[in-house]
């Protein structure tokens, strides 16, 4: 058994904060630099030239690429043979508000969502979620999210009858809903299956897949590629004006659900799509 | 085609600029998002004066993050403007000219700009180290306690902007998704 000070999270939470506002995960700047190639309208290549250009100017000058820095994201994979001494959740937060400090991102939380939207100063309390799996480390993955595109995600319990095209149609009508508002290209995490929670958690982490990966299973795969293709024939492209880049990417996660039900989650993801992973 | 404008926006200038314009948007423009939005309102429910003169006046919506020393403000790029919706036609109706923001506007603000002949401007979501870069000066004018969302007088320097819908309503969204529809 291996013992860990929860103490130990806090400057890694705080150091990827600063990481993952900062830098593009290198699989998204690679999309987005492949998607330019194939566009021929003068707007839609205007704009991917400047979110180019903005997430360069943001790496070599430290900047947050987007001021909206997100609340946090904090997902821990924990290893059955680890043993953390002391509270998680506290270690966690401190290390978001110092990041946030020391990195100067904006603090986006209220206290309360209905009768005090107060900002709580110092972006906690991060979103935090702990799974356990085999081996003795803990897999530290950061995601600030920003809300013009959490804002646009949706999740339905559609009715097993719906099937693979009431999925279809659920997501192209989400995405198209949405148009320019969450900052396309947009990164589209598909959650099916589960229960309402898990189907919207399976979105979520459907967002952290790297780009180019697919499903590991095929029929899964298809399906990602077939929603990419019909959601880049929307035409709403970068920035909403037009294009063939609406989304850079489709992911689908899945599990068991219950004989009665399909519950359906997209959670969109801007350009901006950020996350930062570390082994402990 | 592409317009290098000096502020303020004049009906004049405004109504020279059409939809799917480049401009590069040059002097002083005031930020507002959510909370500020609700004050100005409740302010002219009281019967009291905006904290500026909003006759030609441009307004980014915009939550910049903390300017770390040295730097005049930090990232600065625009947020959602549908959730000012609400607000926007009561300030056109007051002269308010110009806004900067992302994303879809209602029906209501549509009107409200041909009324006002004003322009909906949108800036790269997302590009707020760009952006920040044209910014030259920063200063808090009102509600400081409102933090990130306080109001500031921005001075820019050909500040990027796309002219999304124009002063006659005509909408970018709509004609350049439907060149791409299908294809």
């Amino acid at each position: 058994m291996r013992t860990i000070e929860a103490s130990a999270l806090t400057p890694i939470i705080s150091r990827l904060c600063i990481e993952a506002n900062c830098r593009l995960p290198q699989d998204v700047k690679n999309r987005i630099e492949h998607c330019r190639t194939c566009e021929d309208w003068p707007i839609a290549n205007n704009m991917l030239d400047k979110i180019i250009e903005n997430y360069n100017i943001a790496e070599t000058d430290n900047m947050p690429i987007c001021q909206d820095t997100g609340v946090v994201c904090v997902f821990l994979e924990i290893g059955e043979d680890v043993h953390i001494k002391g509270h998680i959740a506290t270690a966690v937060d401190e290390g978001v508000r110092m990041g946030y400090k020391e990195g100067y991102l904006r603090n986006s939380v209220v206290v309360d969502p209905l009768f005090n939207r107060k900002n709580t100063g110092d972006n906690t309390p991060a979103m935090l979620y702990t799974e356990y799996v085999p081996g003795d480390k803990i897999t530290i993955t950061v995601a600030p999210k920003g809300f013009g595109s959490e804002n646009m995600s949706r999740v339905r319990m559609l009715k097993p009858s719906d099937g693979i095209e009431g999925v279809i149609k659920y997501v192209l009508r989400t995405v198209e809903r949405a148009g320019p508002n969450p900052c396309p290209p947009i990164i589209v995490g598909v959650g099916v299956g589960g229960t309402i929670d898990k189907a919207a958690l399976l979105s979520k982490k459907a967002l952290m897949r790297p780009i180019g990966v697919f499903n590991k299973n095929p029929l899964y795969a298809a399906l990602e590629i077939e929603l990419l293709t019909k959601v880049n024939h929307l035409g709403i492209g970068p920035q909403g004006f037009g294009g063939r880049t609406t989304a850079l990417s489709v992911a689908i996660e899945y599990m068991p659900t219950h004989i009665a039900g399909l519950p359906c989650a997209v959670n969109i993801n801007c350009h901006v799509a950020r996350h930062v992973t570390e082994v402990l | 085609m592409t317009h290098h404008i000096q502020l303020p926006l004049t009906r004049e200038k405004a109504a020279k600029i059409k939809s799917g314009d480049t401009v590069y948007l040059t002097g002083q423009i005031y930020t507002a998002r959510d909370a500020a939005h609700k004050r100005f309102i409740e302010l002219l429910r009281h019967g009291d004066e905006l904290p500026f003169d909003i006759e030609d006046a441009v307004i980014f919506y915009v939550g910049p993050t903390p300017a770390k020393p040295g730097q005049v403000i930090g990232s600065a790029g625009p947020t959602s403007s549908y959730r000012m919706d609400a607000y926007s036609p009561e300030l056109l109706k007051l002269g308010l000219r110009g806004m900067i923001g992302k994303g879809k506007r209602s029906k209501s603000v549509v009107n409200a700009m041909r009324e006002a002949g004003a322009v909906y401007f949108g800036a790269i979501g997302g590009a707020a180290a760009l952006l920040a870069s044209c910014i030259k000066t920063c200063e808090s004018i009102a509600f400081e306690d409102l933090g990130t969302e306080a109001v500031h007088l921005l001075t820019v320097k050909d500040f990027p902007v796309v002219a999304i819908i124009d002063s006659a309503g005509e909408d970018l969204y709509v004609k350049g998704r439907t060149a791409y529809l299908g294809r």
